[in-house]
């Protein structure tokens, strides 16, 4: 019968009547009770003492349609002497950072996993490196670029790459660690040195994951990399910013709508190339 | 008690699954349905509880056609009638209690299924199904650290909660083996003899189906093509039935 | 293996597709061709690394003197992220619960899945812009756009979850006669709960981080103070502004990590105490 393999023993149950039945432990409902009084006296806290002006929330929609209403109808003239040029050099910033960041996670990546380098003192900081990297906001990123090297596109670039090496790195190791050992232990058995371990062991392993991390990352930086402008770091970001600053509102919603379209494209380009080739 | 009249049911347009069903279903004993694969057993079980919707037919229930029912009025009657499923449809992530509880969603409001206040007399007779089932002890285990013997037993258990007038079991053995099949079929009897509910199972294992059951419905190609005690169940039912003879001794 | 076959095996045995080769080459001539065109040259990085070490030098130590300042920009960046991530997880669920197709009519799912799709069409810090120029310089900015990324990220996954839950055990609670609210507390509530316990306090994180940053717009929290310090060369007070977020940032990813315990793992308190972030379910799903 069932009752053989019963975990919490049959033989003590009291009877029907005296049985009581509770979801949770005392223990497990005071740790949940915790945090819902944790969660409501942070939201109570904000609410209490956040600097909001009533009036403004209330009036809210109405400015935001009137935004609307001023972005309409949409410059389109400005489209082909500037945005467009923007456009293509945001889309060089994500590409490029991308890849710069795989060249820069890969060696870190590999670090972190402690099945390639069995020592946890630099798995740690391999993993502090990660986690430092996607810490910091790749606006923080452009900005301490464009502080060394100035405005430009080269400090978006490493700004995109910086912020992705946490990403990528992460991601990767995990892929690393995941890696099956069966091959890697018969390569290691026929005395395979370590780059021939790695090249024919986990590379094969791991190359559809790293691809598809790649891919991931790099929809993700061609939104990022829309924004970096506003620091300076190059990119349609940058026209956005001279038409905000200058109240040019129908530039502002070309340059908008060139956003959507690139992210929407990116979006697209991303899962057909994962559907037929990954 | 039940009655199926003129049911037919085609999910695409021009096949037809059941065609023409016409059934009356006594208030006590075991009717086992049998029938070679893809002849509509399934169906027709599901088109009682009207978890597939009929194209044509009435399923007269409790003075009511189910057929004609939607909303509040298809709950309520869906309440009387328990189900067992081939693959047991326990909700995993929750515990046998909830599982067990789980049958009495339609007697208790949303709110307080939602923070799981259920009358004490209902866990009462939870705890009393678990013993009945052979599961004591196990009302905190999560349903899918289970075994599949014991997560039918739980999906007994949880059909027999709904206090059924009438309990269907689909397929409730098919992803057993076959000691942990008679096992169930033997609690299946059980259940529905000592309530008086009768029980209506349907299956493809003609010894099962004659070792418990009191009448055979033996399907073809959405029809009905016997019915009759277990025991009238000969050699030439058995080849209008599933075709062929090879298969048989 | 008999003679025909070894026969028909190929010359070089190392022979490989050529294509890896071709895309290789592909990708090299657009890095040059690409950097080429941003004007990236080795001279203005050697300048730059030139640059780099004056910049660390400037950098440390941190000057925490003006810590009043500090201390204010992130209590107003964790009352953005709280208000944000609750409006937004309190918004975005029925909303997610709405385009779920496999248990919505699709006059509710296609409104729903636009409003998910709009939100998450642009980068928080836009949204926060256009939202500065909408309601003024402030928190309520800030939050009006986190708000909208959490919906669109939490709806988008919770949708997502939703529609990949067994419909087996969904029948069968139906089949018990249970009411739609029962059917989704006891049916499809279970399947989810973990997978949103997770995406929602990934959000929280997320939010937190963003919180930071959109005061560099003006839409409230330390980002202002920082895009400030970085503006007058401050560096020294840029150093300490980064290294308390980041430190605020790793303290509520040990707060998620603990919720997760408490709320997927069953944990207790001490438990959560002891164990301090063993059971960990890595998300794959950064995303800010």
């Amino acid at each position: 019968m069932a009752g053989a393999a019963t975990p919490a023993a049959a033989a003590a149950q009291p009877p029907v009547a005296e049985r009581i039945w509770r979801r949770f432990s005392p223990a497990q409902r005071l740790a949940r009770f915790s945090v819902y009084l944790v969660i409501v006296a942070a939201i109570a806290a904000s609410v209490q003492s956040v600097e909001v002006i009533p009036e403004f929330l209330a009036d809210a929609p109405e400015q935001v349609v009137d935004l609307l209403t001023r972005m309409w109808p949409a410059d389109w003239a400005h489209y082909p002497d500037t945005v467009h040029d923007a456009l293509i050099e945001t889309l060089h910033i994500a590409t490029l950072g991308t890849l710069l960041s795989l060249v820069l996670a890969m060696p870190v990546g590999i670090l972190a996993a402690h099945n390639l380098v069995p020592s946890t003192p630099v798995n740690l900081i391999a993993k502090l490196i990660l986690v430092s990297s996607r810490s910091v906001n790749s606006l923080v990123w452009a900005l301490l670029f464009v502080g060394i090297f100035g405005p430009g596109a080269l400090a978006g670039t490493l700004a995109i790459a910086f912020r992705s090496i946490g990403f990528v790195g992460k991601l990767f190791g995990e892929a690393l660690e995941e890696a099956q050992r069966g091959p890697i232990e018969a390569l290691t058995a026929a005395g395979a040195p370590w780059m021939s371990r790695m090249t024919y062991g986990y590379w094969p392993q791991v190359s559809p994951a790293f691809w598809s991390i790649a891919l991931f990352r790099w929809d993700i930086n061609v939104r990022e990399s829309a924004v970096l402008g506003l620091v300076g770091a190059g990119g349609i970001g940058m026209v956005l910013d001279s038409a905000l600053n200058l109240f040019q509102w129908p530039r502002v919603a070309v340059v908008l709508i060139a956003i959507f379209a690139v992210v929407v494209v990116a979006e697209v380009v991303v899962t057909q190339v994962r559907r037929r080739v990954i | 008690m039940l009655t199926l009249k003129h049911l037919s049911k085609s999910y695409v347009a021009g096949t037809p699954v059941l065609t023409d069903v016409n059934l009356d279903i006594d208030a006590r004993g075991i009717t086992a349905i049998i029938g070679a694969s893809g002849t509509g057993k399934s169906t027709l079980i599901r088109c009682i509880n009207l978890l597939v919707e009929p194209t044509a037919g009435e399923i007269l229930f409790e003075g009511a056609d189910l057929a004609r029912l939607s909303g509040k009025a298809l709950r309520r009657a869906r309440r009387h009638i328990g189900m067992v499923f081939q693959e047991y449809n326990l909700v995993e992530r929750l515990s046998v209690m909830e599982n067990l509880l789980s049958g009495r969603l339609g007697y208790v409001s949303a709110w307080r299924a939602w923070r799981r206040k259920f009358p004490p007399d209902d866990i009462r007779r939870a705890y009393e199904l678990l013993d009945v089932v052979g599961l004591t002890g196990f009302a905190n285990q999560r349903a899918d650290a289970l075994s599949g013997g014991q997560r039918q037993r739980v999906g007994i258990a949880r059909a027999v909660m709904q206090e059924p007038t009438l309990l269907l079991a689909d397929e409730p053995t098919s992803s057993l083996d076959p000691k942990t099949s008679v096992e169930i079929m033997e609690l299946l009897t059980e259940v529905g003899r000592s309530r008086g509910i009768p029980v209506l199972v349907n299956m493809h294992d003609v010894e099962l189906a004659r070792r418990f059951a009191d009448r055979i419905i033996g399907m073809g190609d959405g029809r009905i093509v016997f019915d009759g005690p277990a025991a009238a169940l000969d050699d030439a039912t058995l080849t209008t039935i599933y075709g062929g003879k090879g298969w048989l001794h | 293996m008999s003679s025909p076959a070894v026969a028909a095996l190929p010359a070089d045995p190392f022979r490989r597709s050529p294509w890896p080769r071709v895309a290789m080459v592909a990708l090299v001539i657009y890095v040059i061709y690409a950097c080429a065109q941003l004007e990236v040259s080795w001279a203005r990085v050697e300048i730059g690394l030139e640059n780099a070490g004056r910049f660390f030098a400037r950098l440390f130590p941190p000057n925490f003197s003006r810590w009043e300042l500090l201390v204010k920009g992130l209590q107003e960046s964790l009352q953005i992220a709280v208000l944000a991530s609750t409006l937004g997880i309190v918004l975005a669920l029925p909303i997610g619960l709405c385009a779920a197709r496999n248990l919505m009519p699709s006059w509710a799912t296609w409104p729903a899945r636009f409003i998910i799709v709009s939100a998450r069409s642009f980068h928080p810090v836009i949204v926060a812009i256009l939202f500065v120029k909408a309601v003024g310089f402030g928190a309520l900015a800030g939050i009006l756009a986190l708000t909208l990324a959490s919906i669109g990220f939490i709806g988008k996954l919770f949708t997502e979850a939703i529609e990949e839950i067994s419909d087996k055990e969904v029948e069968a609670i139906r089949a018990t006669g249970a009411s739609f609210a029962s059917v989704l507390a006891f049916g499809v509530l279970p399947q989810v709960f973990s997978r949103f316990i997770g995406f929602a306090t990934y959000q929280l994180d997320s939010n937190l981080r963003n919180s930071t940053m959109v005061g560099i717009v003006g839409a409230g929290g330390v980002g202002g103070t920082l895009f400030a310090a970085f503006q007058r060369f401050d560096y020294d007070y840029v150093c300490a502004i980064l290294i308390s977020i980041i430190t605020l940032i790793m303290i509520g990813e040990v707060l998620a990590t603990g919720v997760r315990a408490i709320f997927i793992g069953n944990a207790t308190l001490s438990d959560v105490f002891r164990r301090g972030g063993a059971h960990r379910r890595e998300m794959h799903l950064e995303d800010d």
